[in-house]
């Protein structure tokens, strides 16, 4: 919301700066997000008036300008305009002017002639035509400037004189006179040869001696449309020049901003929902009176009325939808007379942001910004049978809004009708077949309620949120439509916009009675903290316009928010200072806080990850349905059922995702691409799977590792596996190959382990399938691993018990065995440990050999073993011993020889 | 023979003392005091001398040979202080060349700015509770008194899964209040921190997916005073002591009176800046006291408990922790990125 703080001036007055002013605000509950101060960067730039006009001794377009600019002085000023005359009021920048977009005007020479300063146009002055309609500039093609696009082929000769024929009734003439006009046309004496003209015409860059084409036929000087001409064909001939002043009261050398309305200053405040009332410069004005304890100096509307007619026999309004219209007033005005608004109101609509139409439109528009209630104005000729229903909109009934634009309507629309069509939709945007034209005579105004809950869901149904529908939709006060409706009947007569009829229709459907709460000040200051007395509550309270009685609390018709005790605490707080409520620590019974067993593990997961050099990511948990086959799962897999948004930002954001695979491999993929040599990557992140409580999810939380890199294999990411699963003490560990589920297409079939606590299957990991990764795009090694953050849960072990230190040596073995190919590592290692005999205390593998001496088909597998007793030192018989027994087992259970 | 003796003693001294190495210094060891040796071989010929010049003799020839192993033995000693000398000098490394780096993962900067909040308010009696982030529109607006027309309800805002606007992903915290106000005992102190989920196109400010933390105390007698002593604290631990801190007055539906908490900007101290907008305070969190309406609807009393309840954004605490100027990146996780935290 955008606040003109002159226009605010004129219900409370403020001194204030913007600054001040803002944080004043924002401290009292109306956050200021903005100011801005509209003629912040001009400086130096006043009224000027054009005394005399020559054309400059050293160049074809330019006029060299003599400029009154007050105080008994001149200017000499160089300008390539060609819209002046003598006479002309004139924004002039002098020496050392600045520009909005802070360009400095410094004295200097142009082709050798001295210029003081710049004549103004409206861009530089950072306004355009819809500030000043009147500044738009018509240009007439004159025949001296025309440059020809094919120098050898020109459309005109260039010793064109005056009476030679240019085309059909077209002929050359040569300006002899130029005289501006009360109404800003210019009366003009032509030579056309034989004979004189004198037309009158808009066109704005007539100077005595210029050569025009005349139309002869149509008494009219013709503009570059008229001759078919490209600009390129007239270079000076622009719609664009300096911007002639057609002002009142504007006394030379006068500082321009006011002129322009460059020294008001916008405040922008972020409005709460809960405060519609604040959508309004009398809403604010109202915060800003009781912030600074100022008088506030509302307006009541007078209505002089009396236009012929009666109101009754000219309209009669229906409400059949009387739950969705809690109120309706109307008024008329006839004998219209369409035309722009005077400045004031212009200025006052552009500073707040509205775009100036007309003065009936500005009208409803100005009295939206002052009281906060949206009002249509419509054409009354087109309701028919002088009747206005308030209705449900028939389903697919169509109607064409204001901005042109079809729209399908359903029951759930409220429409202005008439008895045979709908006209308007209600609280959202006027219809095209009832808008406010040129020749329109005679006017509804309709100042509503409308329920919100109605208008919103009607304008969202249609995407158009407007400005009405977004006011609409908060709730509003329906006290507020009859003043509304007053004030811009009141506005009509003041602009001489047309006659006001007497009388005022105003159906009440559902106007709630005022809300009376009890102040209860102690109940207040024992929710804030406070020792406020129930004076200064009193007082805040009637500062913001609630009547008090006793404890006997009246809340205004337009604070729909505030309906209990709390809301009162919050008015008294805002205005008691929230900065002066004391500051106290909790006191009260203390409780245990902590982290439970669960935030612990991950805690733990999180440091053995980053001791292994992994790095934390976070990755959406939203996916695109196309993962699943870009992780090869099959197609009928029934883990690929997924949570699916329904309004999702786009397909790649639009599923919730059962694997964490698709969201690790995409982070791997953009390392890649980003050229990173390598990444080693874990996130404890949640999958979302379907057949939750009440219709949720189960979101069950998944580590995730993922790496590439140069030293990167298998065994790199089995080891961190095994770091972690050893961190946390589980127990029971065990590898194995993929299980067969159907998750497992993800993976390299042969560089694919799962990892068990016992029965329970913790996780999964390994290399992604080549195509896996070919289809994010990478032609190298990605390695990754799921581990069900429950199961890592589970099988943690036991706390740590402390186990003596050996006492006596350990005698140590190696022993090389050959054995099949297929025979793995974990096989003869289990085998190892059945043969033992108690002595063996730890096995390690460490060396694998296949090549010369060893046969074809078979591997020779290296172990280190170490036997100890804790009760004595072994003698090399008994570790022999053991040994044997260890290599028999071998034998039988694996067919493994000694090497 | 003493002559000789003496003989042997100058000239074996001088060359122990000569002896470059021990190998050199074995080989004067063998020359003589060895089975053959030059002084052995002297003693070898005393059984030729008269029994009263045997015990001079004698004594004599000891001594020499006790100088002789003295000298060996310090000789010795000598050179393999060298040779230690020689061979560290041999080892010295320039200690310029990088170390050996053990790699090293790093956490999230986003999860280092929570577990500093965790950890804050752990140490205040916060429990830190866990909720779902697919949830039941009834927690997540209902429940917090974000009647059927509420803004953040539109489909336009909130992200659902069913037409009938029931289930949504949560696109706050706030839920877990309620979840808390259902399952927990009085007095209760939580805070839930978490993801949450808003309709908003990916810019250097907004993602459709951020975390929040909520927090959260009801117990009898709670006060806004209350409030903006906790939060000041916490403020004081995030941000250093005599951090500034102010409160404006806000609206959310689930609390009254609410508030929004500024810090005073870092940057230019209060005077405004563009860091602050020109501000001079930064905006960090959202807080107020629960509304009556959401105790009544928990089933608890608001004539006997009162709480507070705030909800803080993290991407912003962490990105102004760590001066991160652009939101992307925090999703983006590049490794450069994530391995300057």
């Amino acid at each position: 919301m955008n606040l003109s703080r002159k226009w605010l001036e004129e219900f409370v007055h403020v001194d204030a700066s913007d600054k001040d002013f803002a944080e004043a605000m924002t401290l009292s509950g109306s956050k200021v997000e903005l100011t801005h101060d509209l003629g912040e960067e001009i400086d130096k730039i006043v009224a000027g008036r054009i005394l005399s006009m020559e054309r400059h001794p050293d160049s074809d377009h330019m006029w060299v300008c003599q400029v009154d600019v007050g105080g008994g002085k001149s200017v000499q000023i160089c300008t390539g305009a060609w819209n002046i005359h003598v006479g002309d009021l004139v924004p002039v920048a002098l020496d050392g002017a600045t520009l909005p977009g802070g360009k400095k005007i410094e004295k200097g020479k142009l082709r050798g002639v001295e210029s003081n300063g710049m004549m103004c146009g409206l861009y530089e002055l950072g306004l355009d035509e819809r500030d000043f309609p009147y500044a738009a500039i018509t240009p007439a093609a004159l025949l001296n400037d025309y440059h020809p696009l094919d120098k050898d082929k020109p459309s005109i000769p260039a010793d064109i004189q005056p009476g030679d024929k240019v085309f059909g009734p077209v002929v050359c003439a040569k300006v002899l006179e130029c005289a501006i006009q009360p109404d800003f046309t210019f009366h003009t004496c032509l030579d056309t040869g034989d004979a004189t003209a004198c037309p009158d015409t808009a066109c704005a860059n007539l100077h005595e001696g210029d050569l025009v084409a005349y139309n002869t036929k149509t008494d009219t000087i013709c503009t570059l449309a008229d001759l078919r001409a490209e600009q390129a064909e007239f270079p000076h001939c622009i719609p664009d020049g300096i911007f002639v002043l057609h002002e009142e009261g504007v006394e030379l050398g006068d500082d321009i901003k006011p002129v322009i309305n460059a020294d008001d200053h916008v405040v922008e405040f972020e409005i709460t929902p809960n405060r519609p009332d604040c959508l309004s410069v009398i809403g604010l004005a109202r915060e800003v009176s009781a912030t600074y304890d100022a008088p506030l100096r509302l307006h009541e509307p007078v209505v002089r009325g009396g236009a012929n007619g009666v109101l009754p026999d000219l309209l009669d309004v229906e409400t059949p939808a009387a739950d969705l219209v809690p109120r309706y007033t109307a008024r008329m005005v006839r004998n219209v007379k369409i035309g722009p608004s005077p400045k004031w109101m212009r200025e006052r609509l552009r500073s707040m942001g509205v775009r100036p139409i007309n003065n009936i439109v500005d009208i409803t528009n100005y009295v939206m910004l002052e009281y906060g209630q949206p009002m249509h104005a419509f054409d009354y000729r087109y309701v028919k049978g002088g009747k206005i229903i308030v209705r449900r909109a028939q389903e697919g009934e169509e109607l064409t809004t204001l901005d042109g634009k079809v729209r399908k309507l359903t029951a759930n629309h409220l429409v202005i009708a008439d008895e045979h069509r709908a006209v308007g939709l209600a609280g959202i945007m006027g219809g095209e077949n009832s808008e406010i034209v040129a020749d329109t005579t005679d006017v509804v105004f309709e100042s509503a309620c409308f329920d919100g809950t109605c208008i919103r869901k009607g304008a969202l149904a249609l995407g158009m949120r407007t400005e009405a529908s977004a006011k609409f939709e908060k709730g509003l006060d329906p006290l507020n439509t009859l003043p509304a409706v007053q004030r811009a009947c009141e506005l009509v007569e003041m602009l001489g916009a047309g006659q006001v009829v007497d009388g005022v229709i105003d159906i009440l459907n559902h106007v709630p009675q005022p809300r009376v709460l009890c102040l209860e000040p102690e109940k207040i200051n024992a929710l804030l903290g406070t020792e406020i007395s129930a004076d200064e509550m009193v007082s805040i309270l009637k500062k913001l316009d609630f009547q008090v009685e006793g404890n006997q609390v009246t809340v205004p018709s337009w604070r729909g928010d505030v309906v209990g005790m709390a809301d009162l605490a919050e008015e008294v707080a805002r205005f008691h200072g929230y900065n002066n409520i004391p500051v106290t620590l909790m006191r009260g019974q203390t409780t245990r806080g902590g982290y439970s067993e669960e935030q612990k593990l991950e805690q733990t997961l999180g440091a053995v990850c980053r001791s292994c050099g992994y790095d934390e990511i976070i990755t959406y948990s939203f996916i695109s349905p196309t993962c699943y086959d870009k992780i090869l799962w099959p197609a009928d897999y029934f883990a690929r059922k997924s949570f699916k948004i329904l309004n999702p930002l786009g397909e790649d954001t639009s599923i919730m995702r059962t694997t964490v695979l698709p969201s690790m491999l995409e982070i791997l993929t953009r390392n890649w691409n980003y050229r990173n040599k390598a990444a080693r990557l874990y996130e404890l992140g949640r999958i979302y799977l379907p057949g939750g409580e009440d219709g949720l999810a189960n979101e069950a939380k998944v580590l995730s590792l993922g790496a590439y890199g140069a030293d990167m294999d298998f065994f790199t990411l089995k080891g961190v596996i095994e770091a972690l699963l050893k961190e946390i003490r589980a127990v029971d560990v065990h590898f194995e190959g993929p299980t067969g589920a159907p998750s497992d297409a993800s993976y390299h079939p042969g560089r694919c382990a799962t990892v068990w606590s016992g029965s329970d299957c913790i996780g999964i990991f390994g290399q992604i399938h080549p195509l896996v990764a070919q289809n994010y795009g990478v032609d190298g090694e990605l390695y990754c691993a799921e581990l069900s953050f429950d199961e890592l849960m589970r099988a943690q072990g036991p706390d740590p018990e402390y186990v003596p230190l050996p006492k006596f040596p350990a005698v140590t073995r190696d022993i090389a065995v050959v054995c099949d190919e297929k025979v793995t590592v974990g096989v003869l290692e289990s085998a190892i440990r059945t043969g033992a005999h108690g002595l063996l205390k730890e096995v390690s593998l460490f060396d694998i050999y296949r090549g010369k001496g060893v046969p074809e088909g078979k591997k020779s597998v290296a172990f280190n073993l170490v036997l100890r007793a804790d009760d004595r030192s072994l003698t090399a018989e008994e570790a022999d011993a053991d040994v044997k027994s260890i290599l028999e087992a071998l034998e039988q259970e694996c067919g493994a020889v000694l090497r | 023979m003493k002559e000789q003796l003496a003989k042997i003693r100058a000239e074996a001294l001088s060359a122990i003392e000569g002896a470059g190495d021990s190998a050199a210094l074995d080989a004067l060891r063998v020359q003589y005091l060895g089975k053959k040796g030059e002084l052995t071989a002297v003693l070898k010929s005393m059984g030729k001398l008269s029994p009263e010049e045997r015990p001079a003799m004698g004594q004599l020839a000891n001594e020499v040979r006790a100088a002789l192993e003295s000298a060996l033995e310090e000789q010795g000693k000598r050179l393999e202080a060298k040779a230690l000398e020689e061979r560290l000098e041999a080892e010295a490394v320039d200690v310029t060349i990088p170390g050996k780096a053990p790699k090293l993962g790093h956490k999230h900067p986003m999860y280092i700015a929570l577990d500093e909040i965790k950890d804050i308010f752990v140490g205040m009696g916060f429990t830190v509770l866990d909720g779902p982030e697919v949830e039941l529109a009834e927690y997540n607006f209902d429940r917090l008194n974000a009647d059927e027309g509420h803004p953040s309800r539109d489909w336009s805002d909130t992200f659902y899964f069913d037409k009938d606007s029931r289930v949504m992903l949560r696109s706050q915290t706030s839920p877990m209040q309620v979840r808390a106000m259902d399952t927990m005992e009085l007095p209760i102190r939580i805070i839930a921190p978490g993801r949450v989920y808003r309709k908003d196109e990916v810019d250097a400010t907004h993602s459709p997916m951020f975390h929040q933390v909520e927090g959260m105390v009801i117990d009898k007698g709670v006060t806004m005073a209350d409030l903006k002593g906790t939060l000041n604290t916490v403020v004081e631990q995030l941000y250093g002591k005599g951090t500034k801190t102010r409160f404006r007055p806000h609206h959310f539906p689930f609390t009254e009176p609410s508030c929004e908490m500024d810090v005073q900007c870092h940057k230019c101290g209060g005077v405004g800046c563009p860091t602050c907008k020109g501000e001079g305070w930064i905006e960090l969190l959202g807080a107020g006291m629960i509304h009556p309406r959401v105790l009544e609807m928990a089933g608890i009393d608001p004539e006997v408990y009162s709480g507070w309840a705030f909800g803080i954004g993290l991407e912003r605490t962490a990105m102004r922790r760590f001066k991160i100027a652009d939101l992307r990146l925090i999703f983006e996780n590049d490794v450069r990125f994530l391995e300057q935290f």
